[in-house]
């Protein structure tokens, strides 16, 4: 049974007092700082691509952070997590390292990919991200891979593949969920269906607007999600987990966002695409996942205004301060070129 | 007593060994579990290894190969097999876009052990989508290395080098060759990285350099050709990719003369790519070198056109003649 989404295209307030009751406070109040370190992070690097000291393109994912920071909530560093264009926030969810990946997109040897990969192609193997790459699903199988690896060596590690509703118009999808069903490999799919593929409107594309249409026809469990309220994400997640840690089973989530900025670099795109104009301001006032979870948390007197405005201001600086350094930190040296494309 | 090897059963065994020794080693791939597909390479590695670890699959090229790079990257050595290379093309986002390109996108240090089987598999009215040798084209990579053996014992040890390599390797045999045969030399683990083209014949009249098949016919041509008192030497490429010329540049300073045969097409085909680092090297040819490729057509099926289709070993006993 497919569950439409047109209650979610037009954004309504209806689940936002959020129980709160998954996690402590405190874990709450860090998941906030999370969300915040990235849509700060991402707001830094739109302010440097727009003044031109990044050069090399970057996918914003302000407006999604809660997505891939309620998955990474329940993840080890054992496991295996691969993003595609738009994954600083995959990144950033599991490591924290917003130095390393400022230097990677400026192009310094002091980057999570040494300087090899910019925006689009990151790593931070030891905390369980795997990498990123802008070809549209060629991690999907990767991330199926992982899935079988840790099938045939017997651990209770689990795979997850991030990709966007764009993804399920290629037909490596398809083949890679029917390996994964088949082969009954541990291995979570989660699309991130921010409605969009590059400047295009899901209507504009496909007949049907979910994607977990697949994962049924493929006979994998599914859940269809609000992926801007982080309380959906974590307890969907957590579940997920469990299919895949516990019964070695694939599960495919689709949480449903919005992409803020345009497909690539600093604007908003709001001349692009069907019905962009009139959907971004709802989604922003009454859909931003970082205010969701901040107006539950003062209902709950677990946060106030004031330390909120504090933790804003406490990461800004921080991050500003990161970005400074990364600008100063030297490119790679020329000798890396080559000394990396096979194994040392 | 000298005991005999042939090409499928020099793979065969490299297989073998592989499992036996390496725990974390499993192959997927259509017809692994069929004959039909795999000759005499795999005969019952499903009943020895059992079907967990030799994986009969969906009709899934692309998918199957990002499987097995996920697995690769995630510390199993991986091996993925294309039972016709025609049908690998649908896999060439994993091998060029993701598999070759992941050491060096992110920076280094990664392993990668993913081997990339693929048999040329041709001839018998096949036509143009069952015949193509591709390894030119895979050859043009940086990061992926080819690997393309032409003798019994190279079957055997460049299998074993190529699924011990931390890189991904496209290992191309061909079914032309798998019932050739020589006498067995030692099962040896080597280490990719020193291995390179190999002198099969030595001479001093002229070079001749093959890569996979057309090495075994440019053998068969040096022979002939030493009944009418010319000695060639002759060379095997075996490693495509990082290609080192340095052995036939020797040779070809001694003998001053070079004819290239190669299995692939003329235009940026491999014939080229030796042709060119030789030159950039040495230019005092006493003739000028040639080169033979394929004709510069899809394949056909028609029995006379595809005999003319095919370098045969006159052709390349009467270039050699000519030079």
């Amino acid at each position: 049974m497919i569950k439409k989404l047109n209650s979610l295209k037009n954004p309504k307030i209806d689940n936002d007092d959020y129980s709160l009751n998954l996690l402590s406070n405190e874990k709450y109040i860090l998941l906030l700082k999370k969300m915040i370190t990235i849509r700060i992070a991402e707001e830094i690097i739109s302010e440097n691509v727009k003044n031109g000291l990044i050069k090399c393109p970057c996918h914003l994912a302000i407006g999604q952070e809660a997505i891939p920071v309620g998955m990474s909530q329940f993840l080890n560093a054992s496991d295996r997590v691969y993003g595609n264009h738009r994954s600083h926030g995959h990144y950033i969810s599991l490591t924290m390292d917003t130095y390393g990946l400022f230097a990677e997109i400026l192009g310094k040897k002091t980057g999570c990919s040494k300087g090899m990969g910019g925006s689009m192609h990151i790593v931070g193997e030891s905390y369980g991200f795997g990498g990123s790459v802008p070809i549209v699903s060629a991690t999907i199988p990767v991330s199926v891979g992982a899935g079988l690896a840790m099938k045939l060596s017997n651990s209770k590690s689990i795979s997850v593949s991030y990709f966007g509703d764009g993804t399920s118009e290629e037909g490596v999808l398809h083949e890679s969920l029917n390996i994964a069903s088949y082969y009954n490999l541990p291995v979570i799919f989660v699309c991130e269906n921010n409605l969009f593929s590059s400047h295009m409107h899901i209507s504009e594309r496909q007949k049907f607007d979910s994607i977990a249409r697949f994962a049924d026809s493929h006979g994998i469990d599914y859940a269809v999600i609000d992926g801007n309220n982080i309380e959906t994400v974590l307890d969907t997640s957590k579940k997920a987990i469990e299919v895949a840690r516990d019964k070695r089973k694939p599960f495919f989530i689709e949480a449903v966002t919005y992409r803020w900025k345009g497909h690539v670099g600093h604007d908003d795109n709001i001349d692009v695409g069907l019905q962009r104009k009139e959907d971004l301001a709802p989604w922003k006032e009454k859909k931003d996942p970082i205010a969701r979870l901040k107006n539950s948390l003062i209902a709950k007197n677990a946060l106030d205004e004031n330390s909120f405005a504090i933790l804003n201001e406490e990461i800004y600086e921080k991050l500003n301060k990161e970005f400074a350094q990364a600008v100063a930190d030297p490119y790679p040296d020329k000798e890396q070129l080559l000394d990396t494309v096979y194994y040392r | 007593m000298s005991k005999k090897i042939t090409y499928g059963s020099g793979i065969q065994t490299a297989f073998e060994y592989i499992l036996e020794n390496y725990d974390n080693s499993f192959i997927i791939g259509q017809g692994l579990w069929s004959p039909w597909y795999v000759g005499n390479t795999m005969v019952d590695l499903d009943k020895k290894f059992g079907k967990e670890r030799i994986i009969d699959c969906p009709v899934s090229e692309n998918s199957v190969t990002g499987t097995a790079l996920g697995a690769a990257l995630n510390g199993m050595k991986a091996i993925v097999v294309h039972p016709r290379m025609d049908f690998m093309i649908l896999a060439s986002d994993q091998i060029v876009n993701q598999a070759a390109k992941w050491q060096s996108m992110l920076g280094g240090g990664i392993k990668i052990p993913l081997t990339i089987r693929s048999i040329i598999n041709r001839g018998g009215e096949q036509g143009a989508q069952h015949s193509q040798a591709l390894h030119s084209w895979y050859s043009h990579i940086p990061g992926l290395r080819v690997v393309m053996p032409a003798f019994a014992n190279d079957a055997r040890d460049l299998l074993i080098a190529s699924i011990l390599s931390n890189d991904p390797v496209l290992y191309i045999d061909d079914r032309w060759c798998a019932d050739l045969q020589e006498e067995e030399t030692e099962l040896k683990e080597l280490d990719i990285k020193n291995i390179g083209p190999k002198v099969v014949k030595s001479g001093s009249d002229l070079t001749i350099v093959g890569t996979g098949f057309t090495s075994c016919q440019a053998l068969e041509a040096g022979k002939e050709l030493e009944k009418n008192n010319i000695n060639a030497e002759v060379i095997d490429c075996r490693i495509l990719n990082p290609f080192n010329p340095d052995l036939i540049i020797q040779s070809v300073k001694k003998t001053k003369k070079l004819l290239v045969v190669d299995g692939s097409w003329k235009n940026c085909g491999f014939a080229g790519e030796i042709i060119a680092s030789v030159t950039e090297n040495f230019t005092d040819f006493s003739t000028p070198p040639i080169r033979m490729s394929l004709k510069d057509s899809p394949a056909p099926t028609s029995k006379p056109l595809e005999e003319d289709y095919y370098i045969n070993i006159h052709e390349i006993i009467n270039n050699a003649k000519s030079l």
